[in-house]
């Protein structure tokens, strides 16, 4: 029997306020095995830490058990503090009896009762602990960031600076993301592309960064520092590295009416085109299901033009695949669909249009050329109606397309918007309908109260109810006016709504391949909403943007940065120390059936055929299950599924979780 | 008072606390003007357990029982379950059918679109 010491902690009044400590470590020093035991206010403190020590060396202990919070909370800290000991620090356990015991109960004497159930348990388990040692695994020093919208970007600049290569994976042809698409930034009105195209630029220019554009992740295997993924180059027709992005092939072609989605689809563009002045990569993409001569062989204009030779119309998609450390998610957003919402009348009128249609003819590169013009006559537009939580803040399914939660950018876009219709057009009414005015943020609320005092934006405190198109092609809006406690009739040229944001479609199937789990909104989880903000709960993956959860783009830029200096943080490293507490396979029991291996969520597990030949049984081969102990995550699936009990967790083996059940039972 | 507000929220199955103030009801209820109490006014005075001001108002019988309130809330309010549940709340202390099934025929007109008739009798019936 080993010596076991046992430590219980006061943690302040946490534990003392509801649990009799002292009869705990009375009672629990009277255990057979336990040669010492004692109580301490904080023993996660110096001075507690030090109590561990001393009593490690003076009473030769070979086993510790400390009652304290949860072992998610401190085991690391006490593990330190055993091995500093001298002792290995998986000899080490902890009994949670402040979130399992003290905090849940209100009866001393029940609370007391169960601190030494617990106590007792521990000290079962550790009289089995063996000494684990931790195995290392190298780090291979490249990141990957999957969106090259301004979060991906950033964090692909912050990573490269730091001296690290990075590749980004774009889907679209061009990176840049939503920036690019966006008029001005509040609060500052700076324009968007003249802040972001540097950005850009660098990227490009950038020895350290490699951009994937049209591109997307295929497949993603490996670990924590040793992810393994493919990456699929789709086919642009276009050869890369001869384009000069002249833009010629993209005059000359004779397909024209293709609905752009730079403008959102408020204009049309060529089969053979570049989204935008200042695309990065600046190359022309054929587009395969418009394309005559990829659709019907005939046509092949581009080609004959094109002087640099780079139009390839037998381009095939290609797979690269490459190691990486570290993954990136920066998926971002996509306003959501709005026609499910008859009462604003968007499927009806083309002067309806959702915020970032309205950025779109706003912005000098738009359908307008930067004029604000009604879309379906020209003319420009007097009386502007803002709606705001369009799709945001909306429980139940009453339209089918609501979000619970607000999409946080929408009141400072909004007050950007009326903001530079009044700047730009004086004579324009602008009204402004809210549920509230949310604008947290540096200048923020400053910048709102000014559209409201300077601008005299009237902002109304209720809601649209009713668009209705007219003959003569106004907009009827029918809305509440809450102070003055009235119905609003108000007659508009031009209504805009400030429609919900949510996680881009490629989130999804992202998450699953990364095994990064999400919210049901398909936001990214992560890994401490507090303290561990950009990391995910899988190791090695991490998140930027509004991947993770609704942001403008002050706050996704921070947040880039952020996790760029956790990926350098990891990068860094040469090794990293796994978890020992995983499985391994008893091979003399194992009968090859599979079942550990389906039930792996992470692919640790392989089957060989081995020899186990023996000169009096004669030649004898068997399929076996043999465990990958970097990639082991020590989740226990298979140690349950294994029918025949090969499968067993180290740290958490079988006959050490039984003595935990007999010692509470007993 | 606290019986009726128990009564109201009963008989509706509505909880007011759902409402985020936001008045998409009053902006789209085609009834507003003639309504001395908007639907917005509904929820919150039910919530303050106001019901007797609402049983005496006429706004209970104005309320076209269309349901777009229902429809367009946000959160799933529902308030013209509100004024429905108001409104049986005095038919019931009267302790009879504020209009008889014999008196219906007389009273059909051909234009009468089906919705009104069917609200009609939410609204007149027990």
């Amino acid at each position: 029997m080993r010596r076991i010491g046992v430590f219980v902690c006061h943690c302040g009044t946490n534990i003392a306020g509801t649990v009799d400590v002292k009869t705990v470590a009375e009672t629990l020093g009277k255990e057979p095995a336990v040669v010492y035991a004692t109580d301490y206010p904080y023993m996660c403190s110096e001075a507690g830490q030090n109590i561990i020590k001393d009593a490690i060396k003076e009473y030769k202990l070979e086993g510790v058990v400390v009652c304290s919070c949860s072992p998610r909370m401190h085991e690391a800290t006490f593990r330190k503090a055993v091995s500093a000991a001298g002792l290995n620090p998986y000899l080490l356990e902890v009994a949670n009896i402040r979130e399992q015991c003290s905090w849940i109960h209100k009866d001393m004497e029940a609370g007391t009762a169960k601190a030494i159930v617990l106590g007792r348990a521990a000290i079962a388990k550790v009289q089995l602990n063996a000494p684990l040692i931790a195995g290392e695994s190298p780090v291979v020093k490249r990141a990957l960031v999957i969106g090259g919208g301004i979060a991906g970007i950033q964090t692909a600049l912050d990573i490269a600076d730091a001296g690290y290569p990075v590749d980004i994976v774009e889907k679209e042809p061009t990176i840049g993301g939503k920036m690019t698409q966006i008029d001005k930034t509040f609060p500052t009105l700076d324009c968007s592309s003249c802040i972001l195209t540097p950005k850009m630029v660098e990227c490009a220019q950038n020895e350290n960064i490699t951009i994937y554009s049209y591109s997307e992740v295929e497949a993603v295997t490996g670990f924590v520092g040793n992810f393994s993924v493919k990456i699929r180059r789709k086919a642009r027709f276009v050869d890369e590295n001869k384009c000069t992005g002249c833009g010629v092939c993209t005059e000359k072609c004779p397909v024209k009416n293709v609905p752009d989605e730079y403008n959102l689809g408020l204009s049309n563009r060529h089969a053979a085109y570049i989204p935008f002045a200042q695309a990065i990569p600046n190359v022309a993409v054929l587009d395969k299901n418009r394309c005559i001569k990829l659709t019907k062989g005939k046509c092949g204009l581009c080609s004959t033009v094109c002087s640099a030779g780079a139009i390839d119309y037998e381009q095939k998609e290609t797979i690269v695949e490459e190691k990486y450390g570290a993954i990136v998610a920066a998926t971002g957003y996509n306003p959501i669909k709005i026609d499910g919402y008859d009462e604003f009348a968007y499927s009806q009128s083309k002067d309806v249009v959702t915020s970032l249609e309205f950025e779109r003819i706003l912005k000098a590169d738009g359908p307008t050329d930067g004029h604000l013009q009604r879309l379906s006559d020209g003319k420009q537009p007097k009386t502007i109606v803002f709606v705001q939580c369009v799709g945001s803040r909306e429980s139940g399914s009453s339209h089918g397309c609501g979000k619970e939660y607000c999409s946080k950018i929408c009141c400072m876009y909004t007050a950007k918007h009326a903001m530079l219709c009044r700047e730009k057009y004086p004579d324009t009414d602008v009204y402004v309908f809210y549920i509230d005015v949310r604008t947290p943020g540096k200048n923020y609320d400053e910048f709102y109260r000014r559209a409201v005092e300077q601008y005299g934006v009237h902002y109304i405190k209720g809601m649209v109810g009713k668009v209705a198109p007219q003959a003569d092609g106004s907009l009827m809006v029918q809305a509440s006016d809450l102070i003055s406690n009235e119905q609003l009739h108000v007659k508009a040229d031009m209504v805009v709504l400030a429609a919900a944001i949510e996680p881009d479609k490629s989130a999804r199937p992202l998450a699953t391949m990364l095994t990064a789990s999400m919210d049901t909104n398909d936001f990214f989880t992560e890994a401490h909403a507090k303290l561990r903000p950009v990391e995910s709960p899988t190791a090695g993956v991490f998140l930027s943007g509004v991947c993770q959860g609704p942001k403008d783009i002050p706050e996704t830029v921070a947040q880039a940065g952020a996790a760029a200096s956790k990926v350098i943080g990891l990068l860094a490293k040469d090794k990293l120390s796994c978890n020992p507490c995983v499985a391994h396979s008893n091979e003399m029991m194992c009968n090859g059936c599979s079942s550990c291996a389906n039930v792996c969520p992470y692919g640790a597990i392989t089957y060989a055929d081995k020899d186990f030949s023996r000169r009096q049984d004669g030649s004898m081969i068997r399929r076996v299950a043999s465990v990958n102990e970097a990639v082991c995550q020590g989740c226990g699936a298979c140690t349950v599924a294994c029918p025949s009990g090969a499968m067993d967790l180290k740290g958490f083996s079988t006959s050490q979780i039984m003595a935990e059940v007999d010692a509470i039972c007993k | 008072m606290a019986d009726l507000k128990e009564q109201v929220l009963t008989a509706s199955g509505v909880n007011p606390l759902k409402c985020m103030r936001c008045g998409k009801c009053s902006g789209t209820c085609p009834s507003y003007d003639a309504m001395e109490y908007h639907p917005h006014q509904f929820v919150y005075m039910v919530e303050k357990g106001d019901i007797e001001t609402l049983m005496k108002s006429e706004s209970i019988y104005k309320c076209l029982s269309c349901f777009a309130c229902i429809e367009r809330c946000p959160r799933d309010v529902e308030p013209a379950k509100l004024v429905e549940a108001v409104r049986l709340a005095v038919i019931r202390q009267q302790g009879q059918n504020h209009l008889k099934p014999q008196q219906v025929p007389e009273m059909l007109d051909e234009e009468l679109p089906q919705q009104a008739i069917v609200s009609a009798f939410r609204k007149y019936s027990k």
